[in-house]
Formats: C-alpha cells, structure tokens, sequence
C-alpha cells in the first residue's frame, strides 16, 4: 500500500532579509517577505524523495493566520498531493504546547499517517519543540535531527545529526521525523503547478471543524510559555591584536591607535 | 524600479524564476562566457521549474502565458545573462513557425517535443541574405513524394544544440518570395550537418553556428502551409515575437543601472560620494527615465499584442527604442564606474558587449526605421 506522509509547515518572516534598526535596536518588519520555513523545506523534500522513490501521498500542513495559505501553495508547486491549513482565530498567540496540542487534532482529523515530517525548528522562533510535542500529543515514535533516511520495509534506517558524531537509529513507521539543513537540498516550486495551485482553494480547518479540543488550551489563553521581553543582543565591534614585535614596539603602537580613536589616558 | 503593475501571478512566477537563475545560471556564467558555451545543464534544470515550452499556449499543453507575462520572465533572464536569454527563448522558435502555417498534427507534435525539453531552431539566414529573406539561395526541389534541400544557413541561433530545424528555402525560384515554402527537417536526417560556430562579441551563453544542408530527402508532410507560404509564415512568425525580442534588454539594463547607483553610494573621492554629485545625478536620471519609458512601450506593444488589436509597426518602435536606449543606458553605467567599469573584473563590460547585438539581430534598426517610416508616410 502507498505510504501516507504528513508535512508540517510554517510560514515565517525571511530573516536574511531582516534589518535591525540602529536607533531603536528593533527588527524591521515592514516590507519583509514571508516564506516556507527552511527546514521545513527540508522536510518536504524527504517526503517528496520517498514519494518519487517508493510511491507516497503527501499532505502538507501548516498553522496560521489565513495569508500562511501562500505557503502550502508554494509546498504544492514544489510536488505536495495536498493542501490543509488550520487557521482559526481561536488559535491565535499560541505558544509550542497550545501549538502542538491544535495540530495534534487536526492531524487526529486527517487520518493516519505513516510518517510526519517537521523541519527541526522554524527560524522565527528558534525553540524546536513542536516536533518532538507533537509525537507526544499523538503518542508517536519521534527521531529529531534527521540527516538521512534509508526505507526498509516498514523500517526507517536514520541518520541523525549530534553536536559531533551521527547516531544511526532504526525506527518502525509510524514516526515522527524533524529534518535538518544537511538532509537534502529543497527543489524549486514548478511554475505550472504554482499557477494551478494560485487558482485553488486550500481546505481549512476551524475551531468548530476540530470539535474535541478544549477552549482552555487554545491560543493565547492555553500557552504556559510568557514573553517578558524581547531584546537583540548587543553586537560586540571586532576587536584588534597587536601581534608580533617587542613589548615597546606593541605598546607605542596601541598608543597610537588608542590617540586615533580618541580615547584620552 | 520595477514594473509597477505586476500582478500577483507575475510576482509569484518571477519570484520563482528569478531565484531559480541567481542559483542555477549566475555562478557559471562567467566560465560559459569565456568558453561561449551554452550550460546545456541549466536548461536541462530548467525544465524542472516548468520553463520549457515557456511561450506556448494552453491548448497546446503549454502554459499559456500572454506576451506582458513573457516580458517580465525574459526580463529576469536578461538581469543574469542575455545569451542565455537568446538561445533559451530561441528553443521554441520551430513552434511559432508551425503556429503561424502548419496543420494541426504539425503544432501537436512540434509542441509536445518542445515542452519535454528538445530544441527547435530557425534556419532563414544565408551567407548572401539577412533581413532579405526573399534573396534566400537553399533550395528545395520535389522527388516523388519527397523534397531534396541543399544549401548553406548561417548565423543559426541554437543550430549546434537543436534537434529539430525549420529550413527556409527556395521552391520555385521563378516566385520570388512567392516561391519560398517552409520545411520541418529532423537534425539526424542524413545529409544534415553543424558547421563552424560563430566566436561572437557577445551574448556568447547563446549558441551561434552554421547549418549546412547536403541532399537531405525530406518527406512531403514535413512542408510547413503550401508551397509558396514561406515568407508569409517567417513574416507572420516574426511579427509575433518582435515587440518582446527585447525584453531581455530591460532586465539587464535595471540591472545595470542599479550596479551604478551603488557604486554612487561607495565611491567617495575627494570625500565625499560621486553620488552627490549633480552631474552624477543628472546621468542616472536619464538612464532612469530611458529604462521606464523602454520598459512602458515594450509592455505597451505586449497589451496591444495581447488584446489582438493589429500591431502595425509598434512592434518595429518597441524593439528600436528599447535596445538603443539599453544601449545607452549601460554605456553611461559604464562611463560611471569608469576604470573598473572597463575592466572584466566587472560585470558592466560584458553588458555593453551582449547589448550590441539587439541593434542588429530580429531585423536590424535600420530595417524597423524604414518599416516605421513606411508605414507613417502611407503611398506615396
């Protein structure tokens, strides 16, 4: 039987193309372009691998305000079966756990899948935890860090990524897999199927369609997790080295740079 | 600044594009261009994206997008390499020759090969005849049900890369263009051969050489409309891709404006910014305005395309104002950066060598003047 594979998604803001202002010391969001997650590119690149390889149907998901539609349209122009967005104002200012715990459900609503795919986590935020809370919700074998994937019957040959070494992990489907930068290399979005998927219309699921979740445990009122501050950490000017020469050579020459930057003894 | 009309469509499909060739065609460029080579690997990539076939239409299997559409994507090109842009937009030529007088199964089958990636090129050009298509010397000769073509083609834009030609030539030379009929000619036919590649000033990613035709037998069907249609279906052909031929150019001079305006910023003799300078000032100003009055009328003739109103010599206009204006564009981006501007360390050099060629290629200005002028005056 093909193999069912899930993708999630998210949509961010392109960080590379993000500037701090000087002044304030804030990012500047204005004008900046939303796009898939990069891991999560990742991730859909292996589903759409195991897909060219063996034959699977992949369905890609993603959480958020209704403009993050753009986002699984482009999953589909890059080879994705189909398109489900959760979106739902109920859902808003969730943290990971009131995240997970949505997506949980409406992955519960969709069916059974043999593998769910996750980037390892999404650039925006940075915490890696939906993945892994996700397996939990849903009682899942999870494998983090994926940078590679062999199939094996109904075993998954993986190679996951340590601080300084790989770990070779052999796992039964169903599973939960987040991908890493090295998995592979994303393909482009296919300009005919971007067309195709401009014009149609992505299923959404609400509140109202995902009827077992609690109210409590939704949106902003459901997440544990509070933002005290945001800051950008300060950014430390390079430093410089006076190598070589004797000790009066090195001494007089910081004198001079000290006099050049105008700091007084 | 860009085209302020885009839709979301177009934004999304040069968004693609655009990222697609600043990864894939940008890094080797300058080894193709030493070697004037096309990176036959980029267009074997490309199909990946969905490019091949760009220009045909919807009923053919293509994506069928309209010639405002197309302009915007062969300005992308032009930002990265304008050869590229030549013998990629070349590759489905073969196309609008059967589209504009072949049958049915013709069109059908020209387009399913070019969509899956093969390459088509246009043989009109002969040693003794450019823009004179009616002084075309290579003749075909009917056997049975069989024609026998002998003679020589030049200057064939992708004629060592196609696997499938279109062959002007001569079937009763008694006619004048009136005796010039048009034939579909398979590259592996015996008797066909690639002669010596042109080594060009520039746009050297395209692929330039001679097509030489010896007895090469030819099947009836392969005849493209009756005998005697040839100059009407190159004019017919032609007059369709005309008002866009350039849009390659626009990409390349936004380009090269925006390369100079940043050189404005950083270059500060005497301490302070050339870019403060009015006479700097005034400079990119008029390159600012010739690119946004090319890029107005190259769409404006798209529209007037699009809308199947009669172009007239609109299409002449477009193509003589836009690729003089892109030739003085970048030639004052270049007098910008100066010494460096010069030098191949710099990507301005290479533009001013690849733009050259718009003001004589897709019928020289000089030609498209007397059109225009025609055309204004009316009998006389």
């Amino acid at each position: 039987m093909e193999m069912k594979i899930l993708v999630c998604v998210k949509q961010v803001p392109d960080t590379t193309e993000i500037r701090i202002d000087p002044k304030t010391n804030t990012l500047i969001r204005s004008g900046v372009p939303s796009i898939v997650n990069p891991f999560d590119k990742n991730a859909l690149e292996a589903a759409l691998q195991l897909k060219d390889q063996y034959g699977a149907e992949v369905t890609v998901l993603s959480m958020g305000p209704a403009q993050a539609a753009d986002a699984l349209r482009e999953c589909y122009a890059m080879g994705a079966d189909h398109m489900v967005l959760v979106s739902d104002r109920a859902f808003g200012g969730a943290d990971t756990l009131a995240t997970s715990y949505t997506l949980a459900a409406a992955i519960r609503s969709l069916g059974e899948f043999d593998i769910i795919f996750c980037g390892k986590q999404a650039i925006d935020g940075d915490t890696a935890q939906v993945g892994p809370e996700l397996a939990e919700h849903l009682g899942l074998a999870q494998v983090t860090y994926v940078a590679g994937i062999e199939k094996k019957e109904e075993f998954l040959i993986i190679k996951k990524e340590q601080e300084d070494c790989y770990e070779k992990i052999q796992v039964k489907m169903p599973v939960l897999l987040t991908a890493v930068k090295s998995l592979n290399e994303p393909r482009y979005p296919n300009i005919m199927k971007k067309m195709k998927a401009n014009r149609m219309e992505v299923p959404t699921l609400t509140a109202k369609d995902l009827p077992d979740l609690l109210p409590e445990r939704l949106g902003l009122k459901g997440s544990p997790t509070k933002v005290k501050r945001t800051f950008v950490p300060s950014v430390r000017k390079t430093g410089l080295m006076i190598l070589g020469g004797d000790a009066n050579g090195k001494v007089s020459e910081l004198l001079d740079k000290l006099a050049e930057a105008k700091i007084t003894l | 600044m860009e085209w302020q009309l885009m839709t979301k469509e177009q934004k999304d499909i040069t968004g693609i594009i655009r990222n697609f060739l600043e990864k894939e065609l940008a890094p080797v460029v300058p080894e193709h261009e030493e070697k004037s080579e096309f990176p036959m690997e980029v267009f074997k990539k490309i199909g990946e994206i969905g490019l091949w076939g760009l220009d045909i239409p919807a009923e053919y299997g293509g994506p069928g997008f309209d010639l405002q559409t197309l302009s915007l994507i062969r300005e992308e090109f032009g930002r990265v390499d304008c050869g590229f842009a030549v013998s990629f937009g070349a590759a489905t030529v073969g196309f609008k020759q059967v589209l504009a007088g072949g049958n049915e199964q013709q069109k059908q089958a020209m387009a399913k090969r070019l969509l899956n990636g093969e390459i088509s090129a246009m043989c009109i050009t002969e040693p003794q005849s450019g823009s004179d298509v009616a002084g075309t010397k290579t003749r075909a000769v009917l056997s049975g049900d069989e024609y026998i073509i002998n003679g020589t083609k030049t200057f064939i834009t992708n004629g060592g890369l196609a696997n499938v030609y279109i062959v002007v030539a001569v079937t009763n030379p008694d006619l004048g263009s009136r005796g010039l009929s048009c034939f579909i000619v398979e590259r592996d036919t015996p008797g066909v051969s690639v002669g010596k590649e042109e080594n060009k000033m520039g746009i050297r990613l395209s692929n330039t050489t001679d097509v030489v035709f010896q007895n090469v037998h030819v099947p009836v069907e392969n005849r493209i409309g009756e005998e005697g249609d040839g100059f009407k279906i190159v004019m017919k052909a032609l007059e369709k891709s005309r008002p866009i031929c350039i849009a390659p150019l626009i990409g390349m001079a936004q380009r090269a404006i925006e390369i100079a305006a940043e050189y404005c910023r950083v270059r500060t003799p005497y301490g302070k910014p050339i870019g403060k300078l009015q006479g700097i000032q005034f400079k990119i100003a008029d390159m600012e305005i010739q690119l946004q009055t090319a890029r107005a009328i190259m769409m404006y003739a798209a529209k007037v395309a699009d809308e199947g109103k009669p172009i007239s010599c609109l299409g002449s206009v477009s193509k003589t104002y836009v690729s003089e204006a892109a030739f003085t564009i970048i030639d004052e981006a270049l007098q910008i950066l100066g010494g460096y501007g010069y030098s191949k360390e710099y990507p301005i050099e290479k533009m001013l060598r690849d733009v050259r060629v718009y003001r004589i290629f897709e019928g020289t200005n000089e030609v498209q003047r007397q059109i225009i002028g025609k055309t204004v005056i009316g009998k006389c």
